[in-house]
């Protein structure tokens, strides 16, 4: 099975609550949403972010959408208002968690199920 | 059956006029809704009011209203914002006078006052509620001396009863930022607190219209670099019908993309649990909710569910958490990270030489690491052209913050070789924290006031 980033499969959003920060990744196919529910878990998640998230992670399924929201807590170096870090709103949260790769089938690893590739990337 | 047009004007205080302006006059709106609120922002407006009373409302209300008043007048656009802050009543004396000096009589601008509480905090803790914070379970006692502000997140329907009064303008405090664009749907579709998957679908547009362009290609994660005219992005509009059925889009001539895809990322954006978005006018349930495209920039939005409102309110406590000093330096190649490492080190020695209290520090070099910290992965460092230096720390007090911003410049002279730029001092900040109790809403609602008053 290839090895991709999360980068190549999915949109991600993120945002602040307090101290917690609050974060959607999108599939682009029910195939795609299957694969993801069942290898990005909330351990894996929180093993991505160790040096960043002290407190719990849950997931929650949005499968109208093929979204999976992670609230991550203890994550914002004691929320925005309070933190000393340049991203003290948790924004870059998402672009951060793009960096894990996971295993994918190669059924999966081509359009549709792929997010659009930047003309400047190569291949 | 009954249609009505509302548009979003603003997203945060510190937005552009632009998107409004763009609005006001291609929208074909009946209404603008801007949400300017943020904790931060109530903290900043409290200091505000207590320097200058008359202050401690989002100063950008003058420039909103003298470019948006003119539409107000000839087109009959209502507006409504909680620019009013801690001062909800100093806000509506600054469009009264903008008003006066367009030459503009008989605007009549309503004002909900009764979100801030921090005088009734003595009172509910003598009738023994416990204003222990929700999330961390510290007693009160804490930050009993420090506290800043304690302001009530109302709901939509003390908007609605200024728009049942006449108003042209509504200026509130601290309502939800989905409360001025569920309020006009209410008041124009005649929708009731009991029709709760209505009211759940007023929220619902209200989440996806209250943050500017966030939801029509701005910081959209997808194909963001094929977004047309991201210079001119436009604001989103709800078109509602009386039955709920809506279509989002955005005014023509505006840039930005209005898609399913450039939604969802909005829709379950800061909510949480899908299945239990509470907010004051209803706890709704987002999880089954669809969008599709029923045309150019226009996305039908179906399928949110309302269950009851809650029986508490959110009351957000904000106090002084010490203050944050920090500065910043550049260093070029070659070894522009070993540079800058070593000017941390310098750094950190001299907090302990000259004995600067630091109770927090962090460091963080741009153009390596400054956004995904631990994270961020390792880089050819022989290869990296530039990198800058920052330090933030937390202090007890201003003067120590403003202390260890001093220790910056002379690193231009007295450390590692080639500084790129020296950016000067950075302006010490208070830090804020954030406590938050629910209270019952009778306790507060019973305190809203809404008047409205003609110009």
């Amino acid at each position: 099975m290839p090895r991709m980033l999360l980068r190549d499969l999915v949109q991600a959003r993120s945002g602040d609550k307090g101290n917690t920060c609050d974060l959607t990744i999108f599939a682009r196919t029910p195939e795609m949403y299957e694969h993801l529910k069942a290898v990005v878990t909330e351990t894996v998640v929180k093993e991505h972010f160790r040096s960043l998230v002290f407190g719990q992670v849950r997931r929650y399924e949005a499968p109208t959408v093929l979204g999976l929201k992670f609230i991550l807590e203890d994550a914002l170096g004691g929320g925005a208002p309070s933190s000393l870090r340049s991203d003290n709103l948790g924004k870059s949260f998402g672009s951060n968690l793009l960096r894990l790769e996971i295993d994918v089938p190669e059924a999966l690893a081509r359009k549709p199920h792929l997010m659009p590739t930047p003309p400047w990337r190569k291949q | 059956m009954k249609t009505v047009r509302i548009g979003a004007g603003q997203g945060f205080y510190g937005d552009s006029i632009y998107g409004a302006l763009h609005m006001a006059k291609y929208g074909r709106v009946q209404y603008i809704s801007f949400d300017t609120l943020a904790e931060l922002t109530l903290a900043i407006l409290q200091k505000d009011r207590q320097k200058n009373p008359s202050l401690g409302y989002t100063k950008d209300i003058t420039t909103t209203m003298t470019h948006l008043l003119p539409y107000v007048r000839d087109q009959g656009i209502k507006l409504i914002t909680n620019a009013g802050g801690m001062n909800p009543y100093g806000a509506q004396e600054e469009v009264a006078r903008i008003a006066r000096s367009l030459g503009i009589s008989g605007l009549k601008i309503g004002v909900v006052t009764g979100d801030q509480v921090l005088h009734l905090l003595p009172e509910w803790e003598k009738q023994g509620f416990d204003l222990q914070d929700a999330s961390s379970g510290l007693p009160f006692d804490v930050i009993r001396d420090k506290v800043l502000f304690a302001s009530a997140y109302l709901g939509a329907w003390p908007i609605v009863e200024a728009l049942k009064q006449g108003a042209d303008i509504v200026i509130t405090g601290r309502t939800t930022d989905t409360a001025q664009f569920l309020a006009p749907l209410m008041y124009e579709l005649g929708w009731s607190d009991q029709d709760a998957d209505l009211i759940a679908q007023g929220i619902l547009l209200g989440h996806l219209m209250e943050c500017s362009a966030q939801a029509s290609g701005g910081n959209f994660s997808g194909d963001w670099w094929n977004i047309p005219d991201m210079d001119n992005l436009g604001y989103l509009i709800a078109e509602v019908r009386e039955d709920g059925q809506a279509v989002i889009t955005k005014p023509e001539g505006s840039g930005g993309r209005v898609s399913v895809d450039t939604l969802k990322e909005q829709y379950l954006y800061e909510i949480h649990d899908p299945r239990q978005y509470m907010t004051p006018d209803i706890t709704a349930d987002f999880s089954n909710v669809t969008f599709t495209e029923v045309g150019e920039n226009r996305v039908a939005v179906s399928g949110v569910r309302g269950k009851p409102a809650p029986e508490t309110l959110k009351v957000l406590i904000g106090y002084e958490n010490g203050w944050m000093g920090q500065g910043m330096i550049g260093y070029s190649w070659p070894d522009a990270l070993k540079k800058a490492q070593k000017a941390d080190e310098i750094v950190r020695k001299q907090i302990e030489r000259y004995g600067i209290e630091v109770e927090e520090i962090h460091t963080e070099y741009l153009g390596y690491n400054s956004i995904h910290g631990p994270l961020a992965r390792p880089v050819d460092e022989e290869n990296l052209n530039e990198v800058y230096l920052r330090v933030a720390v937390r202090t007890k007090d201003r003067d120590t913050a403003e202390r260890f911003g001093r220790l910056f410049p002379p690193l231009s002279l007295n450390g590692p070789p080639f500084v790129g730029s020296l950016s000067g001092m950075f302006s010490v900040r208070q830090l804020l924290g954030l406590w938050t109790v629910y209270v019952p809403r009778a306790w507060i609602e019973s305190q809203v006031q809404v008047e409205v008053k003609e110009v």
